[in-house]
């Protein structure tokens, strides 16, 4: 149910206890840029009886307390707050995250290659170069959604999704990239793996990622996988965060 | 510290509270209790907050001993509770002494029933919340024989809800949206005229309905966005599917319409199998709904009327009063 009939953003009805506010509906690295200017907008200014935010590639989920939110004083802020530009987020934090390609830590990767007729090594280098934002967390637990993927590197999902997949995957779906945190099915093409845990119970904090987090991948070799590995599962960081 | 031992447990019993809020931006579920009211019930009974931790029984329920003396109180619209082999009606506190076998669990005409323990559970929480969520394991592991479930104590004083508020019958409201206009024009009129009923797959996190298909217009994908308690999404087969509290944060399918806040647990009551109606209703009415269950949640600490001849799972043993009783109001007699 709309409750403005503006073209973007809609403010749109989930019930009584939640309004999204959606930007488009496409996956547009322009259009989730507004989502988390949104979204960082109402994290600096606190708004009766918002209780949390859930950004997405094309909209904000915004969950209410029904009892205490002054619904039409909230939309007239979040269209106000909208119209803000997208650049004005100024916690930016920038991730160097190590990844083991190919072999057991891709098994898609010389695949994926052939497919678009390019070395494992070019497909390697296209992935490291890019610089990815993290547009949206969902599916699993810490499961961070890439935008930023080479075009070249877009690549339709598998026809049957694996029933397994490791934890810590770099993986490549349609034209968005992602990192898994737990084992789970996936139809996605794996390139790598890295040893950083974007979610890890018990420690602090629990999520390393961040929505509108920028992400560079950094390829290392295998003869490192099993030191960074002990090192991450011991709950020390081992993705490095660079200011912008 | 008094405790509760697990000898055995169906595998949709799990230990719930409020849920576990502020971490969907990092695609945690809030998970939670299905039915806040009976949960808060469960918990007033035994000296709990209304939001704290207590056992949410699905079929096949559970079956406890008493580690030292505790009190107990189970709480759900039809539940059976036996203290020492002895029938005790829900919404009736009752002191189990050591070593005591409790058996609990919902009755027909219910999916699930709390079993309020002495204080609350006092177990360690996991990111602000004691509930479990089962798909990604925060929370804990799924509860199994074996297991102890200490309590915070201090409800050594017994109660019981004779009168309990009148609470909402009929169909279940909602509100279209957000994505009602990727379905044709007679959607909605499906969904809320035809009869619905709940199919067998049903757990807490969803329930599919068997019923009229419903019509998209145009494609079934939507770029994924977020979704809530109560979002109705319509897959590409066109079968509705109702989210409930372990649903997962965002999905790619269109949201036909919302259970309203105050109508989800009265919904996740209902059993595989029976039907459900729909309703569609204003937004004023949906928050108009959310304040009675709100008053109504409020309402039942000053409701709690002290039970004069405390039941004790002794006395139970030598008195054989308490057999046959199965409504609250029956049990003010005793």
């Amino acid at each position: 149910m709309t409750i403005e009939t503006l073209p973007h953003p809609r403010l749109l009805r989930c019930g009584d206890a939640a309004i999204s506010v959606e930007f488009g509906d496409a996956i547009d690295p322009a259009v989730n840029a507004r989502v988390l200017a949104l979204d960082a907008a109402l994290a600096a200014e606190p708004q009766p009886g918002l209780l949390e935010t859930v950004p997405t590639y094309r909209s904000l989920l915004i969950h209410l307390d029904p009892l205490r939110t002054d619904v039409p004083a909230l939309s007239e802020r979040i269209l106000t707050l909208s119209e803000r530009p997208a650049a004005a987020g100024g916690k930016l934090r920038r991730w160097r995250v190590p990844v083991v390609y190919g072999g057991d830590f891709g098994m898609d990767l010389d695949d994926l290659a052939a497919r678009h007729g390019i070395s494992g090594e070019a497909l390697v280098a296209r992935h490291a170069a890019a610089t990815y934002v993290v547009a949206m967390i969902g599916f699993m637990p810490g499961f961070a959604y890439l935008s930023g993927l080479d075009p070249s590197l877009a690549t339709p999902r598998r026809l049957e999704p694996r029933m397994k997949t490791p934890a810590q995957s770099v993986s490549i779906g349609g034209a968005q990239g992602a990192i898994s945190t737990v084992e789970g099915p996936s139809g996605w093409h794996m390139i790598g793996r890295t040893p950083a845990r974007g979610f890890m119970p018990g420690r602090d904090p629990v999520f390393t990622y961040a929505p509108g987090d920028e992400i560079r991948f950094e390829r290392i070799a295998s003869d490192e996988w099993a030191g960074l590995d002990a090192l991450a599962a011991s709950g020390a960081p081992v993705a490095r965060c660079e200011a912008p | 510290m008094s405790a509760l031992i697990v000898k055995a447990c169906g595998p949709a019993t799990s230990i719930q509270d409020r849920g576990r809020f502020g971490y969907q931006r990092f695609g945690v579920s809030p998970a939670g209790a299905m039915d806040r009211f009976h949960l808060a019930a469960a918990n007033l009974l035994v000296a709990a907050e209304p939001d704290a931790a207590a056992l949410e029984l699905g079929p096949g329920g559970v079956r406890v001993t008493a580690e030292g003396d505790i009190t107990i109180a189970l709480a759900g619209p039809a539940c059976t509770l036996e203290v020492e082999g002895r029938q005790i009606a829900p919404f009736t506190a009752v002191r189990v002494t050591d070593g005591g076998t409790v058996v609990a669990r919902p009755a027909p005409g219910a999916a699930y029933a709390y079993l309020g323990v002495e204080g609350g559970i006092a177990m360690a929480s996991d990111m602000g919340s004691h509930s479990m969520h089962r798909r990604s394991g925060i929370g804990g592991g799924p509860l199994a024989a074996g297991a102890r479930i200490p309590a915070h104590g201090g409800g050594a004083t017994l109660y019981c809800l004779p009168e309990l508020p009148g609470g909402e019958t009929g169909p279940i409201r909602i509100l279209p949206g957000p994505q009602d206009d990727h379905f044709s024009d007679e959607a909605l009129a499906i969904l809320t005229g035809a009869g619905y009923r709940l199919s067998g797959q049903a757990d807490r996190m969803g329930v599919r309905l068997d019923g009229p298909t419903l019509p998209h217009r145009g494609g079934y994908n939507i770029v994924s966005d977020g979704i809530v308690d109560g979002s109705i999404q319509v897959p590409g087969d066109g079968r509705p599917i109702v989210l409930l509290r372990d649903r997962q944060t965002t999905g790619g399918y269109p949201k036909i319409a919302t259970i309203i806040s105050a109508d989800i647990g009265r919904f996740a009551q209902i059993p595989p199998g029976e039907p459900v109606r729909f309703d569609v209703v204003t937004f004023e009415q949906a928050i108009e709904a959310a304040q009675r269950l709100q008053a109504m949640i409020e309402g039942l600490a000053s409701a709690l009327v002290p039970l004069a001849a405390p039941l004790t799972s002794e006395r139970l043993l030598a008195l054989n009063l308490i057999g046959g009783v199965t409504s609250a109001t029956d049990a003010r007699g005793v």
